[in-house]
């Protein structure tokens, strides 16, 4: 029982950690909170399921909506942080206008496709034939739900260690002045690192949604709360930290539910993030000194 | 004047609506006039709401003590969490109070005396138009009486420059707790007017989405004036109403003329007649 709610917690925290490695990622580079990676999230989860309606299979779809959600990420900085950054507006402002853009892109989705449900109708995904590995059961799709999730933080992994554009966005999330006088191209680096950490976090939205076989307008409001404390667990900014915080969360989560305390489980988890920002700003794994604002 | 009173007949719950927000808009304008992002007026207009709701239902008592019994209430529990926040700030004192907004909701949601998920009903509907606009009109005066002592100076210095504010002697963390005390008993205020002029409350009326609303009111229209809080929540609440034959489309005007002012006006609307530097 236990052993199976700790699987469950590990395919749940997947899909966490692929979010709050891309909402860590900008605040990391730029000491942004991006309060809008939440609604990018629903709008690549919707995108994909408009693809599959055309007849465009799921794997596909994935990957295409994620596009577009990075695409979304790079507007999303032209339009509410890229100005601010420019006039030096502090790290307050951009939150706010990262809410700006989250209205209008709720408020879209909405025109779109209204208020109801959706589902994928490619059928076969609640139905899908179910792994028995000794004591332990679970579908085809959430074991793919869960190698994407780890091979796409892999890839985010190799890209920021060993590739020069990896380089470019650690120099300039250490210190962007010095970056710059150093001949990298600030906004170019902040448009890929927008790019990446929204089509990662599109592709959680992409994951979620395929998880329940559900798409909804407020899919994203849950997990843009949890995925602050996810973020604050593993240290603002620290990637490693984020991915190992959402799998912390996954696992609390499930085994809240063997303990029959799911009704309280968030409140654990907010009190947990809130006695850590008092006690441990830094997060159990991150190094950054504490900031103010 | 039978026109007016169609008028009123028509919109009442409207007007009811923005007088409430403007109440809420400026609670929130009093923490952010000290530099503090305390994000968690939502809750404590929740827990007002709760309070005043409870003791009408069960206690009966009559809506003035309820209201103050609620804001006092509000009042205590921001000036205690005010004690741990302390040393945060920025967003790390945002994020700490997003997260005591939630656990708030999360106790709403299991306790059996706020009715759980699905919240108190049958709450007396006594918070007329006068009582609201009346409230409003006494918040309005005491921040107008408040802004003129040296307390609102030491609050402008601390968020001007704490430092400088220590230097000169002003006790910072002590600013800091009476601000977001005060701003808890206004959005108390405003919790129990909203409990008594609704029908019923649910913890998702106080979740962070309203919190997001009550944010948005306070930038659009101007974080450091009472005014332009004022102005922000009524222009907000009213817009989506004037085209509401956008249908589900009418919210995108919320979010654009939120960067539209962030980017191009950044002291808020009440900013654009009144030409004096103003930072967000």
């Amino acid at each position: 029982m236990i052993a199976q709610q700790l699987l469950n917690g590990l395919f749940l925290g997947a899909v966490y950690s692929l979010f709050a490695v891309g909402y860590t990622l900008v605040f990391g580079v730029l000491d942004i909170l991006n309060l809008a990676h939440a609604a990018i999230f629903t709008a690549a989860a919707f995108t994909a399921f408009s693809l599959s309606m055309a007849g465009v299979p799921l794997p596909l779809a994935l990957i295409a909506a994620a596009i577009v959600a990075g695409i979304m990420g790079i507007l999303l900085d032209r339009v509410a942080f890229a100005p601010l950054r420019a006039r030096n507006a502090g790290t307050l402002v951009p939150l706010i206008s990262s809410i700006g853009v989250a209205i209008v892109i709720g408020a879209v989705l909405r025109g779109i496709y209204g208020i109801d449900e959706r589902h994928f109708t490619t059928g076969g995904l609640d139905t899908a034939p179910a792994i028995h590995a000794g004591p332990l059961t679970f579908t085809i799709v959430e074991l793919t739900i869960f190698l994407s999730a780890i091979a796409l933080m892999l890839v985010l992994s190799w890209v920021l260690r060993s590739t020069s554009l990896g380089r470019r966005i650690r120099a300039v999330g250490q210190d962007r002045i010095a970056a710059a006088l150093l001949g990298i191209n600030l906004e170019a680096t902040v448009a890929a690192t927008f790019f990446i950490a929204s089509a990662l976090g599109g592709a959680a939205g992409v994951l979620t949604a395929l998880r329940y076989d559900s798409i909804t307008l407020d899919m994203g409001g849950p997990i843009e709360l949890k995925g602050l404390a996810v973020i604050i667990l593993g240290g603002m900014g620290s990637v490693t930290g984020a991915v190992i915080g959402g799998f912390i969360l996954g696992a609390v989560e499930t085994l809240a539910v063997v303990f029959g305390l799911s009704a309280w489980r968030d409140a654990i988890l907010f009190g947990v993030m809130f006695v850590l920002l008092v006690a441990r700003p830094t997060g159990l794994f991150g190094k950054r000194a504490l900031r103010a604002a | 004047m039978s026109a007016l009173l169609d008028f009123y007949a028509k919109h009442s719950r409207l007007i009811d609506q923005i007088g409430v927000n403007a109440i809420l808009a400026l609670s929130l304008s009093v923490s952010l006039q000290a530099g503090q992002l305390a994000l968690a007026q939502a809750a404590f207009m929740g827990i007002a709401a709760y309070v005043s709701a409870i003791l009408a239902l069960n206690a009966h008592w009559p809506l003035p003590a309820t209201i103050l019994t609620a804001a006092i209430v509000s009042s205590v529990v921001a000036a205690l969490l005010a004690y741990p926040v302390r040393g945060l700030r920025g967003v790390f004192l945002a994020i700490a109070t997003i997260g005591f907004a939630e656990i708030v909701r999360v106790i709403a949601n299991n306790l059996a005396i706020t009715g759980g998920a699905e919240g108190l009903s049958g709450i007396p509907n006594d918070a007329t138009t006068p009582v609201i606009y009346g409230s409003l009109a006494i918040v309005a005066a005491a921040l107008f009486v408040l802004s003129r002592t040296k307390f609102a100076l030491a609050v402008a210095l601390v968020r001007e420059d704490e430092h400088a504010a220590r230097g000169v002697g002003v006790d910072v963390g002590a600013i800091r707790t009476y601000s977001l005390a005060l701003g808890g008993a206004i959005a108390g205020l405003a919790g129990a007017l909203y409990a008594h002029a609704s029908f019923f409350i649910t913890p998702a009326d106080f979740g962070f989405a309203e919190m997001e609303k009550i944010l948005v009111w306070c930038v659009v229209g101007g974080v450091t004036s009472p005014a332009g809080a004022v102005l922000g929540a009524t222009t907000l609440s009213i817009l989506p109403e004037a085209i509401r034959f956008l249908a589900d489309y009418r919210e995108i005007f919320n979010g654009i003329i939120l960067l539209g002012v962030i980017l191009f006006a950044p002291g808020g609307l009440a900013s654009l007649w009144r030409r004096r530097a103003v930072r967000p």
